[in-house]
């Protein structure tokens, strides 16, 4: 396919969808699909003349004519998502294979009473009245032609629900699992949190997919965290090596509320990761955690933005690449400071390592301030792996591959002794164990 | 235990070694003194197998083995160590982890079995005792935040720990202070044995009078030109390394 028969794929796939809706209780969705789709159709896929879009060339996306991926299990079983080692979060696990809540594989805990947690499709047709006031009016689908596909097609996700000041204190688990069993599929998940005022809650979204499976994940989540309120987040992006990755989590900040974001970005082929926070009342805080390794010939892509809208707000960003192989990452990252946001404290730091000659990264970090009463600073640095720390290692007795995960490891251990949860801890542990070996394995061939 | 021959070596475009001839026999402490850039810091790193260096001639052979063929963590697992003039400041990786990783690894080339966490952690502390260090330095990532004197203080620390045949001590004086000064040489000398060879590189005869060699080589533009006992340190404390290349001019 090419762009525009890509469009007009996308195009019919919404006249097609548009039907069941009536059926089931969500027509109240359709006016905001309609104006979706309809500025999808304008703006079309992004290219790399748009400067948001600049380092990342989504033309192997719309190549590929995905078909729809269905909820069956193919052969989705226990064991298989064992492999994926989640014993540590599977208290309260929300299962969803291409985007479709699977109430088979879900499984929750006791959770306080009020707190909902489940399919955002079904809560779309039984609790509108909890949806309504906050769906789709966060994520832009104006500016953002995957954000208008997403809202136009969406089928399903997680809806996450906390009642005023209520505390879940083990991770609440949103595992989104893709399968491609014959051919190549394509999910739109869409995902809303809602924090009332004082509650508190730790979320996980994952989305593994399995080895050489090509599928292209589209995902949107919308956060709003309520007047101080706590969440803390983490994003796991586990795709197949020859998977393509698209998310924007736009996320909204009530007064004093406090949200803190851990992106890890280590599968895909081509990922582009989106996390956007508007800080809309005062004396709110965020901290947004990055890590991406990519290794082969991957690209990830990370583009983040903080509006500060009001003021004595505080925001923290500490992205963190390795790139080894071929690979390629890019960091973009804008702090944007309205007129109104006086007392604004924003922070944001880049940095990267490049394990091989042919590694790239292109990073592009963003002030833009309106206001005079601000504490602000960005900066971004770019290295490679320290040759006199590599000898002090092996002058110990320490073997050359074993030296350069110490490294690496050392490289990333301040993103990862933020993370605050412990089974998360465990759980990434695990999971980042076999990319730190790939990537020195990388870095070992040249 | 070590034979070094004819060595020749280059780093960039200057020749730095011109043909270094030293045997160093096991139980032996060599001093190897010399004026700033006469090549004794390349000497050490080439001995530890540092990369950036080029050996145009001669040869090193380590207990039978050509030296120069093995891998710096291989040397290391032999039984070489370099104590650095620098000690390397590495972020985020903690002491302890790298310390037992080196442990274990030289501990498996030589056939012992690798040490459980409460082993692991009496034997740290008995080491530490050796150079009175603080267990503190132990939670910290290496070197980070540690003074010139705890930098030198850990790598004597972590020879103690790693047990080699042959220690390489590069500028072990350098940067510290009295006080310090005896607390590292107190320990290279509680690690003198019949079975361990020492190479000590210093600028300063100082060094030695706490750490007494068996004999004294003084280097100079890349050549050994005098070796003596430890009388020839003094000697050249009193005269300067003037004295010296005034005579090898001579010659």
């Amino acid at each position: 396919m090419d762009i525009a028969e890509a469009k007009d794929f996308y195009l019919a796939r919404f006249a097609s969808i548009e039907q069941g809706l009536a059926d089931d209780g969500r027509s109240w969705t359709s006016e905001i699909r309609r104006a979706a789709i309809a500025r999808f159709a304008a703006l079309g896929f992004p290219t790399t003349r748009d400067e948001e879009w600049r380092y990342t060339n989504i033309a192997p996306i719309v190549k590929l004519p995905f078909s729809r991926g269905g909820s069956e299990e193919d052969g989705l079983t226990g064991e298989r998502i064992g492999r994926l080692d989640l014993r540590n979060l599977a208290e309260n696990q929300l299962v969803f294979i291409n985007g479709h809540f699977s109430s088979e594989l879900s499984c929750l805990g006791r959770l306080p009473n009020g707190v909902m947690a489940g399919s955002l499709a079904a809560a779309m047709s039984n609790s509108k009245a909890k949806i309504e006031p906050h769906w789709a009016r966060y994520a832009d689908y104006n500016g953002h032609g995957f954000v208008a596909l997403n809202t136009a097609l969406m089928e399903d996700g997680a809806f996450l629900f906390l009642p005023q000041g209520t505390v879940v204190e083990a991770p609440i688990h949103l595992l989104f699992i893709a399968t491609a069993p014959d051919e190549a599929t394509v999910s739109h998940p869409r995902s809303l949190i809602v924090m009332d005022r004082g509650s508190q809650a730790t979320v996980v979204e994952s989305y593994p997919g399995f080895e050489r499976a090509v599928y292209f994940t589209n995902a949107v989540t919308e956060i709003v965290v309520g007047e101080s309120a706590v969440l803390d987040h983490y994003k796991v992006q586990l795709e197949s090596e020859r998977a393509f990755h698209i998310a924007t989590h736009q996320v909204h900040l009530e007064r004093g509320g406090n949200f803190s974001s851990h992106s890890i970005a280590l599968g895909g082929a081509l990922a582009r990761n989106d996390v956007n926070v508007a800080l809309d009342g005062e004396g709110g805080d965020c901290t947004l955690n990055g890590l991406y390794v990519t290794t082969g010939q991957q690209h990830v892509d990370n583009h983040t933005r903080i509006d500060h809208l009001k003021p004595r707000c505080t925001s923290r960003e500490l992205y963190k690449g390795i790139m080894g192989g071929k690979s390629k990452g890019v960091f973009n990252g804008k702090i944007y400071v309205h007129k109104a946001a006086e007392k604004t404290d924003a922070r944001q730091t880049n940095k990267n390592l490049l394990l091989s000659e042919e590694a790239w990264i292109d990073t592009k970090p963003q002030l833009e301030i309106y206001n005079n009463d601000v504490k602000c600073s960005h900066g971004s640095t770019i290295g490679q792996l320290d040759q006199d720390a590599l000898f002090y290692l092996r002058s110990r007795g320490i073997e050359s591959r074993a030296a350069i995960a110490l490294l690496t490891r050392g490289f990333v251990s301040d993103i990862t002794g933020r993370i605050k949860s412990a089974p998360v801890t465990g759980w990434l542990e695990k999971i980042f164990a076999p990319k730190i070996e790939v990537i020195t394995a990388d870095k070992g061939k040249l | 235990m070590l034979i070094i021959k004819n060595l020749h070596a280059r780093a960039a475009d200057s020749e730095i070694l011109r043909g270094i001839d030293l045997t160093v026999k096991t139980g032996e402490v060599h001093a190897v003194m010399g004026p700033n850039g006469s090549g004794k810091s390349t000497l050490a790193h080439i001995l530890a197998g540092r990369e950036g260096y080029e050996v145009t001639a001669g040869e090193v052979i380590y207990e039978g083995k050509d030296l120069l063929q093995m891998a710096p963590e291989e040397r290391a697992r032999e039984g070489i160590f370099l104590a650095f003039q620098y000690p390397v400041e590495i972020p985020g990786v903690s002491t302890t982890y790298f310390l037992k990783a080196a442990l274990n690894s030289v501990r498996k080339h030589r056939g012992l079995a690798e040490l459980d966490a409460m082993d692991f952690l009496a034997l740290v502390k008995e080491k530490m005792k050796l150079v009175e260090m603080e267990q503190g330095l132990l939670n910290r990532p290496i070197n980070e935040g540690f003074s010139g004197g705890e930098k030198k203080r850990n790598e004597i620390f972590q020879m103690a720990l790693l047990d080699p045949k042959l220690a390489i001590l590069d500028e072990t004086d350098s940067g510290l202070d009295i006080d310090a000064l005896r607390i590292v040489a107190g320990g290279v000398n509680g690690l003198r044995s019949k079975e361990r060879a020492m190479i000590v590189i210093t600028h300063y005869q100082r060094l030695l009078d706490y750490i007494v060699p068996d004999y004294v080589h003084v280097l100079s533009d890349g050549r050994i030109v005098k070796s003596g006992d430890k009388q020839l340190a003094l000697e050249l404390e009193e005269r300067g390394y003037a004295w010296l290349e005034g005579q090898v001019q001579s010659s």
